[in-house]
């Protein structure tokens, strides 16, 4: 992966090792969060999943009860009462509230259905029946119980797999792009650090050995003038002069025209 | 998360449909349907004369309608307007396939049964190899 030896472009200091180090932190333990949710998620998802597979089968046996309720209420009412009931639609008095529900941060919406205001029945069924209309009216509306969970189960199963998506997703991207980057960051900072401290650390010491030898040196100039020096006093409390006593010895080199031999 | 559709929380909220005639009426019965100011229905009745225009239509009406939360669909007719019905991928309003008296189920074509089936039987793949 060309992530692999990737890094940020950073000045390396030891302030920015402490920076890129708290980092590596936070994206560890925000790797750790994520994982934990998007577990939460998967267990919540697999819930939702074998109660959609079961509410789906269960609507169909609940439509074939309530179709032949109808049937049984055309055949006592008349087939007239199609219009009638098609006429006679103003407002719902069957409606759906939603709410949210929140699983390890996501929202999920959840549907109930509430009746409201009383339920109409001006001319259904005046004549004949009334009770197979009744009866089919109790059908279809647990048809609508069914079909409104499963509605809130099948919102829930698309947003959920929304949100796993991404949250898998965060959770690779910090695995394999964020945390090596910053990993491989911290090893250059490092490295470019203990280069400069093997460099100091070098300059350090010839630094130390040349100021050794400077101090060897002007030690062994002192003492040859303090040799030197004592010489002269030596020399000097004798009456003659240390140059003079060397040149006794040179002088005496020197070609004399007293001495025959 | 800019993407992500919001979800609306609403006190009431309508249920639409788009079936035959009978599951209407009898949906209807059950006190679903809603007429507005404007003479709008909440519900379409597919007959032979319907076209997949009217359909079409009647469809993105109701989920771009705000006060719909569910929208049952009888499962002929979603195959008619089937690229519509799977291109569909909001939480809100809920679309829901639902058999009609003439047309026996089929889950394998529901577009949310269809994924269910397929995750389901990859997870349980993947819940066995861990």
């Amino acid at each position: 992966m060309s992530g692999q030896s990737q890094r940020l472009n950073v000045v390396p200091t030891v302030t920015m090792l402490g920076v890129m180090k708290a980092r590596l932190v936070g994206a560890t333990r925000g790797h750790a969060l994520l994982k934990k949710k998007s577990d939460a998620l998967t267990v919540q998802f697999r819930q939702i999943l074998k109660k959609i597979v079961s509410t789906k089968e269960s609507m169909g046996d609940i439509m074939k009860t309530s179709s032949f309720a109808l049937t049984e209420a055309k055949y006592v009412a008349g087939e007239n009462i199609k219009h009638i009931v098609l006429e006679n639609v103003q407002n719902a008095s069957l409606k759906v509230r939603s709410r949210q529900e929140n699983v390890a941060g996501v929202k999920l919406p959840k549907f109930e259905y509430f009746t409201e205001g009383e339920t109409k029945n001006d001319l259904t069924g005046l004549a004949r029946g009334g009770q197979q209309v009744q009866q089919c009216r109790a059908a279809y509306v647990k048809a609508i119980e069914v079909l409104v969970e499963l509605a809130s189960l099948q919102t829930s199963f698309l947003t959920l797999d929304e949100a796993i998506k991404t949250t898998n997703r965060r959770v690779n991207a910090l695995e394999n792009v964020v945390k090596p980057r910053l990993e491989n960051t911290i090893s250059y900072i490092k490295g470019e650090l203990d280069e400069l401290e093997r460099e100091d650390f070098f300059r350090l010491k010839k630094i130390q050995g040349y100021k050794k030898r400077e101090i060897e040196r002007q030690l062994a100039a002192a003492k040859q003038q303090a040799e030197d020096q004592f010489a002269e006093k030596v020399s000097l409390q004798k009456g003659v002069s240390i140059n003079s006593a060397h040149n006794l010895l040179s002088a005496a080199m020197e070609k004399d025209e007293d001495i025959i031999f | 998360m800019a993407n992500r559709a919001q979800i609306r929380t609403s006190n009431s909220a309508l249920i639409a449909m788009i079936a035959d005639e009978d599951t209407v009426v009898g949906f209807l019965l059950a006190g679903v349907g809603n007429v507005d100011l404007r003479r709008k229905t909440n519900y379409l009745i597919v007959d032979s004369k319907t076209t997949v225009k009217q359909i079409e239509d009647a469809f993105k009406e109701f989920i771009a309608r705000e006060d719909i939360a569910v929208v049952l669909i009888s499962q002929y007719v979603a195959n008619m307007i089937r690229f519509l019905v799977d291109s569909y991928n909001k939480p809100v309003p809920a679309i829901l396939e639902i058999p009609s008296k003439d047309h026996p189920y089929d889950p394998a074509h529901d577009s949310v049964l269809s994924r269910v089936k397929y995750l389901f039987s990859t997870e349980s793949v993947a819940s066995g190899r861990r």
